[in-house]
């Protein structure tokens, strides 16, 4: 017997008894202003944000930042968004990328109990651009805000192959004595451009 | 409405004063009280340690002898949770054993939830810390844990609070162990006694001048503690400040 | 043989360290108490994780061969493994068709449970844990003292010694930035050198045939997005049934955890990487087993969030090496005499029964309620000292007996009376080693009782 069927074998022996699972339609707190605690969250976890009116003050706003100017290597997943000098399409080793100071890319939505920020890898060659910058900025468009994570849910289909993640904040670890360093091994900072009006990717 | 009385094995030896206290109570708030005397143990002990076939004769014996009463009363939350909680399994579905079962209350719970008393007479000017025993407060739930998400209470300072002049301390964890334990009082004894002394260290930060509960286990052991270091600390069950007597000189 | 007493009594001897390390788990918990008071709805969040997966444990075999279904349809290459054996044997397979010799490994209890570093490591390969703590355990050669926490007994100045040692800082340092930023560069180096990444899985979907991992430090990701091989190994126990379950478990894992709202990372994979390998390893070792239990199955709802280690009073005062198991604390205390009893039969006694766990255990897992359980499972399988049973048959034998229970009451306390101190205080009575007894009254309430005038004694004498 394979270990597969002898384990199958093994479970289905035992009868349990039922146990419906809940309904999470209308479960879930929800907040007087979104976008105050989604600021308020992101902040809390270690990330910046700034806000702005439309693509044209974001694309202004991105190549302000402290980080995009101190960055000699700058990666960006939006095509007009950030001094890009990595041309990603061109390379076909992740490893390559090791050096990058600055990766640019777009959130799909915001989650404002955590602040954290649904990112979605569809027709992203590289997805370690996600982890290897040493800094990173997500641009959001801020009318993208639900409530909580099973509104989250709600809105996510998982029917092909692909990557996503939730990303709240910076890479961080507390395992030295449960001092909180910012910036482990990923992005040491995450800033979020929250775009008042129209898409961010 | 006929109570009966059930004194913990180590309080009826050595901690008579607290059975006494309870009894006064009782009274001074109208109810009959009955001690049947055939009574020993509920049998703790022997559970805690996984001994099955030696609690159940215990648990058969408790059941017989408090099966004709109302109310089952005892000023220790750890021997009514275990009647309550860990008896099932020697009873099936006995009837006496659900009567039992349904009618036993803790003594602060007995006048907090049945009775519902909302007056006593008598003063307690000293700053009191509780100790929320975790049977009380988490088989029992005399109160809010602080684990949980629920609204604070506690049956036990309400009770206390009837008292003129009493005051409370703030302890920095409210509701930790004492590491009282059972066999592990013993048989973990470092940790235990760490336990206890830590749980000292927060009353005394805290400026508690009398150390109070709802079981004579934990404040046995605290008390222990308390005077290997010649502590002024005083130490009282709740049913001895809810008597305004700690009747100890009957004992002596 | 493990015994928690002793290796806990000499954890607490180092005093000043005993209460750092109290300190330190207390101030977790206080933020989880935090995180969980900020959402009104947090009691039926834990309630709804619970019956999750109840469910999910209920139909487990159709959700398992689901989510293959669904894994293989990405993809992704799906796995059975009936043990650790087993387990260790098809990672080692698949590294060697690879040709992988070094791999870097992001946090796996399961992996830890199975033994599987030093499987590796004697068939040539080089593993490199990449979670800090569980970088800083591995450079000292010893196992995580927590779930969630690996060298959360570890103080900063013997990470900066052990750093100073391996790899190069200042001696002397103590800066968990300037510590942390030395081992930033380290793992780089490992991360890219990587030809394989193993991680574990925090929840898989059946619905989906995708999986979660949830990190702070991005080692998870900066370990599968370089090398095109990705491992992913997990318990049987961490399926569930649809993808807006997560949204549950991801509210309630990290606040238990550590009380922050999320972890910085919660990757979802379906299927590998375009041009990339995935593979999943399902393993058993033991879960089946404790499925087939009314009494223990509830454990197998455990989602190693460490909460209960957290709170734990007993763990906070022996440290995690003293329970001598892969998980430690109250839910190892309950796995790992599943595992071997008689080698773990320390464990279930390892606590007071505060049943603090259970109340900020987030799936609702009755902790404390197994552990008394367990103590009678240990007593059935004859593996209690001699002394504890014989020392309960004695006292029930006593306590069945009402006149006898009032003899050696009387005889009891008069000694204490009558005896002098150091026969009462010696090395025989591990009471009195640093506590008094209670002083021993004259009469026993029943001897006060018996008496009172009759205004409701009770005749009924047996």
């Amino acid at each position: 017997m394979s270990s597969r069927d002898e384990i199958l074998e093994k479970i289905r022996r035992e009868k349990l008894p039922d146990q419906p699972l809940p309904d999470l339609k209308e479960f879930g707190i929800v907040y007087a202003d979104k976008f105050e605690q989604f600021t308020a969250a992101l902040k809390s976890v270690g990330g910046t944000s700034i806000r702005v009116k439309d693509r044209g003050d974001a694309s202004r706003a991105v190549r302000e930042l402290a980080v995009h100017q101190q960055a000699k290597k700058i990666g960006s997943l939006i095509p007009g968004i950030g001094d890009a000098n990595v041309d990603l399409e061109a390379i076909d080793d992740p490893h390559e990328l090791e050096d990058v100071d600055l990766s640019i890319f777009p959130g799909e939505f915001g989650v404002a109990e955590n602040g954290a920020i649904w990112i979605d890898a569809k027709n992203v060659k590289h997805r370690v651009m996600y982890f290897i910058a040493q800094h990173v900025v997500v641009l959001l468009d801020a009318r993208e805000l639900v409530d909580n994570m099973h509104r989250a849910y709600d809105r996510l289909a998982f029917d092909e192959p692909g990557f996503g993640m939730f990303l709240s904040g910076p890479s961080k670890t507390a395992d030295i004595e449960q001092s909180l360093v910012i910036g482990a091994h990923g992005p040491r900072s995450l800033t979020v451009v929250l775009v008042e009006n129209g898409p961010a990717g | 409405m006929k109570v009966g009385l059930f004194v913990p094995c180590y309080v009826d030896q050595m901690y008579p004063e607290v059975g006494w206290a309870t009894l006064q109570v009782l009274r001074r708030c109208g109810v009959d009280v009955d001690y049947p005397v055939a009574q020993t143990c509920c049998g703790q002990p022997m559970a805690n340690t996984g001994c099955s076939d030696q609690t159940a004769p215990l648990a058969k014996q408790f059941v017989a002898i408090f099966r004709s009463y109302d109310y089952i009363v005892s000023p220790s939350g750890s021997c009514i949770s275990m009647v309550r909680n860990h008896y099932g399994e020697f009873f099936g579905d006995s009837a006496d054993y659900q009567h039992v079962r349904e009618r036993s209350y803790e003594f602060c719970e007995f006048l907090h939830d049945v009775l519902k008393i909302n007056e006593l007479p008598g003063r307690f000017p000293h700053r009191v810390g509780i100790h929320q025993s975790c049977h009380g407060l988490r088989e029992l739930r005399l109160g809010s844990s602080s684990e949980l998400v629920q609204p604070a209470f506690s049956k036990v300072q309400k009770l206390l609070s009837l008292l003129e002049g009493i005051e409370f301390t703030s302890l920095q964890r409210p509701d930790e162990c004492c590491g009282f334990g059972g066999t592990f009082a013993v048989a973990e004894e470092a940790v235990s006694v760490m336990m206890g002394d830590n749980r000292v260290a927060d009353h005394e930060q805290a400026g508690t001048e009398v150390l109070t509960g709802v079981d004579m286990s934990c404040l046995m052991h605290l008390e222990g503690l308390l005077r290997r270091k010649r502590s002024p600390m005083r130490v009282l069950h709740v049913a001895q400040i809810l008597a305004c007597d700690d009747g100890k000189t009957i004992f002596q | 043989m493990t015994n928690h007493a002793v290796l806990a009594e000499q954890f607490v001897a180092d005093k000043p360290r005993a209460h750092w390390h109290d300190q330190a788990l207390w101030f977790v918990r206080a933020k989880r108490d935090l995180a969980a008071k900020s959402l009104p709805e947090w009691e039926e969040l834990r309630e709804h994780a619970s019956n999750i997966k109840a469910h999910c444990v209920s139909r487990l075999a159709d959700y398992l061969e689901e989510f293959t279904r669904n894994a293989e349809k990405l993809g992704a290459q799906v796995h059975w493994a009936r043990d650790a054996a087993e387990h260790n044997q098809i990672v080692l397979g698949i590294l060697q068709k690879h040709r992988v010799t070094k791999i870097v490994k992001s946090k796996s209890m399961l992996t830890e449970e199975c033994h599987l570093n030093p499987f590796l490591e004697r068939h040539g390969m080089e593993v490199i844990d990449t979670d800090l703590g569980e970088r800083i355990v591995q450079m000292r050669r010893e196992p995580p003292s927590h779930i969630v926490l690996p060298a959360i007994h570890i103080q900063k100045e013997e990470v900066g010694e052990l750093f100073h040692e391996q790899l190069g800082t200042d001696a002397g340092a103590t800066d968990p930035q300037y510590l942390v930023e030395a081992a930033r560069k380290h793992l780089r180096e490992k991360f890219m050198a990587a030809e394989a990444g193993i991680t574990g899985v925090n929840f898989a979907i059946a619905e989906t045939g995708g999986f979660v991992v949830c990190t702070n430090e991005g080692n998870c990701d900066l370990g599968v997005s370089l090398p095109p091989l990705h491992i992913a190994c997990m318990g049987i126990e961490k399926l569930i049934p649809r993808a807006q379950d997560l949204g549950v478990f991801l509210r309630l894992l990290a606040r238990s955890a550590t009380g922050q709202p999320i972890t910085t990372y919660s990757s979802h994979f379906h299927g590998p990487r375009p041009g990339g390998a995935l593979h999943v390893v399902l393993v058993d070792n033991g879960r089946t087993d404790i499925l087939r239990s009314d009494d223990f199955r509830r454990s197998l709802n455990c989602i190693r969030c460490g909460a209960c280690m957290n709170t734990c009073p007993v763990y906070r005062r022996s440290g995690g090496h003293s329970y001598q198991s892969t998980v430690p604390g109250p839910i190892g205390s309950i796995l790992s005499p599943a595992k071997d009893a008689a080698k773990h039969d320390s464990l279930p006694f390892a606590c007071s029964l505060c049943g603090s766990c259970t109340d900020v255990c987030p799936v609702k897992i009755d902790l404390h309620h197994q552990l008394l359980t367990w103590r009678g499972e240990i007593a059935k399988r004859g593996l209690l000292p001699k002394s504890k049973t014989w020392g309960m048959k004695a006292v029930s034998f006593v306590l069945q007996r009402r006149r006898l229970y009032e003899w050696s009451g009387k005889f009891a306390r008069l000694s204490l009376r009558k005896l002098p101190r150091w026969m009462i205080y010696n090395r025989f009575n591990a009471w009195g080693k640093q506590r008094e007894l209670p002083s021993a009254p004259r009469s026993s309430f029943r001897d006060w009782y018996r008496q009172q005038p009759k205004n409701g004694a009770d005749k009924k004498e047996s």
